[in-house]
């Protein structure tokens, strides 16, 4: 299987997925003739011209709105957003417009688009560059939330967004794009609404989704070397989420920690947290253990950045401490 | 008020009726929101008929779409869509065109190009520039009017749709419908100009004014819009200057403005003028008028029966219509 980075899987299933189908567009800042500002789209405005790989002015609010437009009229547009931090002012779109549009037609229209791009934490960016925000977007019934760790997921799970026939947002990040992993060349799709069970172990049960996860891995094998097995949950689909998966790896180890880079109030993570100690009460063995973002704007200073965001230490302690091994 | 001479009698016909339905339409949907049967906000249309008429006349609906703002009924009667299921949603019953969950700012037909409805302040402007897209792209031939109020003409969403659409050679045609309050606040107050249609040269665009009073005007100018949108694939701009006649919702009791001033209007009132101008003509009486007027409030009345009979929608409702 060939090993490729993240920025190429995901050029492999826009690349597919605009073969297959005519009424598949990419548009956003930068994605044509510069080639995408994280190379994701290199190549396609060659291949597919300037109808279907589109440059778009410094708009988000526009360019969004008219993606959710010409979706509720049969086409199937991906919108990259150069980031999420950008697409704070096209929010107005997804929330009252992409997410709403079936309901207020009373299911007369569907709204099959993508927004993806860079989201979360970067480096040396400080406060307005550096955010997670997918905890914005699994608020809003009428949307689905995406996001993967892995090249293989990347490829697997945008096409099965590009083919979904409601607005899917799809979160990447902006770190992450040179990670690298085996992608088959062949066709393949990822349902949503599915985790994958990236490690399995006994002991205690670690969940999170996108960047993190390489640190919930580096954790589960710091933590072996202690004798303690963990299991590694990646959530994949934030919405819909597949609260099943989770619940039983928590039956199975009764101790769990929940990351998320995000800031701690009302984020994925927390809901992730106060799902598991709602429903799994019984057989949680000690309190679901969360470590977040700290609850501040990212500094600029790179100890201070790193030290604000989750860390492999971090998720250690969580886990020893859920399992009383603290010390 | 342009002449009338050159028109086919029963387009000038349909043009009258169409325009007096919506009013008793509108009178008929204040009236039942008044005895608490319609809910939440209700902007009526009374005043601004000829906008929505003289507009979608200028329209093939077979290619063409229309998008508008929260105050919609207008341009859902004028695209034909039925009354009842219209007065119904209104009513939130599940025969309403939204089934219920839309009420009168989204009202909706996907079967006739009407694309809604929409409660947010300029908030369809982009998505109809990208209707207009999916026009481009499949090369359908249509255009896409998009109508939205005086108070949307200041938002980022319609600056920067109006570039877009330029750019991308877009076929859609932006329509203010300038009636001169942002909900309690008069236009010249909060805008640096009071000629909006000049705000389209700035992109490029072809703006122009044009007087809302007369449905005439309304029409041929749109029918200059709309071709230039078709043929040339060069998007327009025109402000459209007309007076509602009620609040801005039903919750306003609209003090802000004198008597004087709606009396004014109401002297130039679109029907009136256009039934006066027919009758000079004579290509219509007043005895027809009263019989046609009959008419239309019976078919109001036939959909606030069918309102009033339809069933609230069942609970289980409430889960559908989110994804598809």
């Amino acid at each position: 299987m060939a090993i490729i980075a993240m920025r190429e899987a995901l050029r492999q299933a826009l690349d597919e997925e605009m073969t297959r189908d005519e009424n598949v567009l990419l548009m956003g800042e930068e994605v044509a003739q510069y080639n995408g500002a994280y190379k994701v789209s290199k190549g396609l405005w060659e291949k597919y011209g300037d109808k279907r790989v589109i440059d778009t002015p410094i708009t988000e609010l526009g360019f969004t709105g008219v993606a959710v437009g010409a979706a509720s009229v049969g086409l199937r547009p991906v919108v990259e957003w150069m980031t999420f931090q950008f697409g704070l002012l096209a929010i107005d779109q997804i929330i009252n417009n992409a997410a709403k549009l079936r309901h207020m037609s009373g299911g007369q229209l569907k709204v099959p688009m993508v927004v993806r791009g860079p989201n979360g934490p970067a480096e040396f960016l400080s406060s307005q560059h550096s955010q997670s925000f997918a905890s914005y977007f699994m608020h809003i019934p009428g949307i689905k939330v995406v996001a993967p760790s892995t090249p293989y997921d990347a490829k697997g799970l945008l096409k099965t967004a590009i083919r979904d026939d409601n607005p899917v947002i799809f979160l990447e990040a902006e770190m992450y794009y040179g990670w690298t992993g085996e992608v088959p060349e062949e066709e393949y799709t990822i349902p949503f609404g599915k985790a994958a069970i990236r490690r399995e172990g006994e002991h205690v049960t670690l969940v999170s989704f996108s960047k993190p996860m390489k640190m919930l891995e580096e954790a589960a094998e710091e933590l072996a070397k202690e004798g303690i097995s963990a299991e590694v949950i990646d959530i994949r689909s934030i919405r819909p989420l597949d609260e099943e998966t989770i619940f039983g790896s928590v039956r199975k180890t009764n101790h769990v920690v929940v990351v998320d880079e995000a800031w701690p109030q009302a984020s994925v993570g927390s809901h992730i947290s106060g799902l598991i100690s709602a429903k799994c009460f019984d057989d949680l063995d000690a309190p679901v253990e969360f470590v977040s973002s700290e609850d501040v704007p990212m500094p600029y200073n790179h100890t201070l950045e790193l030290e604000v965001q989750p860390t492999v230490a971090k998720i250690v302690a969580a886990a020893k401490k859920t399992l009383y091994r603290e010390g | 008020m342009r002449k009338i001479d050159s028109y086919d009698k029963d387009f000038l016909i349909s043009i009258l009726r169409e325009m007096n339905f919506i009013r008793r339409f509108e009178e008929k949907a204040g009236q039942m929101y008044g005895l608490k049967k319609i809910g939440g906000f209700c902007h009526l249309y009374n005043g601004q008929e000829a906008v929505a008429i003289g507009a979608v006349k200028a329209l093939d609906m077979k290619t063409d779409y229309i998008l508008t703002g929260y105050r919609d009924h207008g341009h859902a009667l004028a695209v034909g869509m039925d009354p009842n299921a219209i007065m119904a949603e209104l009513y939130g019953k599940s025969t309403g065109v939204s089934r219920g969950k839309g009420g009168s700012m989204h009202m909706f037909d996907v079967e006739k190009h009407m694309l809604g409805g929409n409660g947010i302040v300029g908030g369809q402007i982009p998505v109809a520039g990208g209707v207009a897209l999916m026009q481009a792209y499949k090369g359908t031939g249509g255009a896409t009017l998009v109508f939205f109020g005086d108070g949307a003409i200041h938002q980022g969403s319609f600056h920067e749709t109006l570039n877009l659409a330029k750019i991308w050679n877009l076929p859609v045609v932006f329509i203010c419908e300038n009636n001169q309050y942002g909900m309690g606040t008069s236009y010249d107050r909060v805008s640096s100009v009071t000629d909006y249609s000049i705000m389209g040269n700035s992109y490029g665009i072809p703006s122009w004014q044009v007087d809302g009073m007369d449905v005439i005007a309304v029409y041929e100018e749109l029918g200059k819009a709309v071709k230039q949108a078709k043929e040339q694939a060069l998007p327009a701009f025109i402000e459209i200057q007309t007076y509602r006649y009620k609040g801005h919702s039903m919750s306003d009791p609209a003090k802000y403005r004198s008597k004087e001033d709606l009396e004014a209007y109401k002297q130039k009132d679109p029907i009136l003028g256009l039934k006066a101008r027919m009758l000079d003509a004579g290509l219509i009486t007043d005895e027809q008028f009263k019989e046609w007027d009959k008419e239309d409030k019976k078919r109001v009345q036939d959909a606030i029966e069918f309102a009033d009979k339809s069933p609230e929608p069942p609970l289980s409702d409430m889960y559908e219509d989110i994804l598809a």
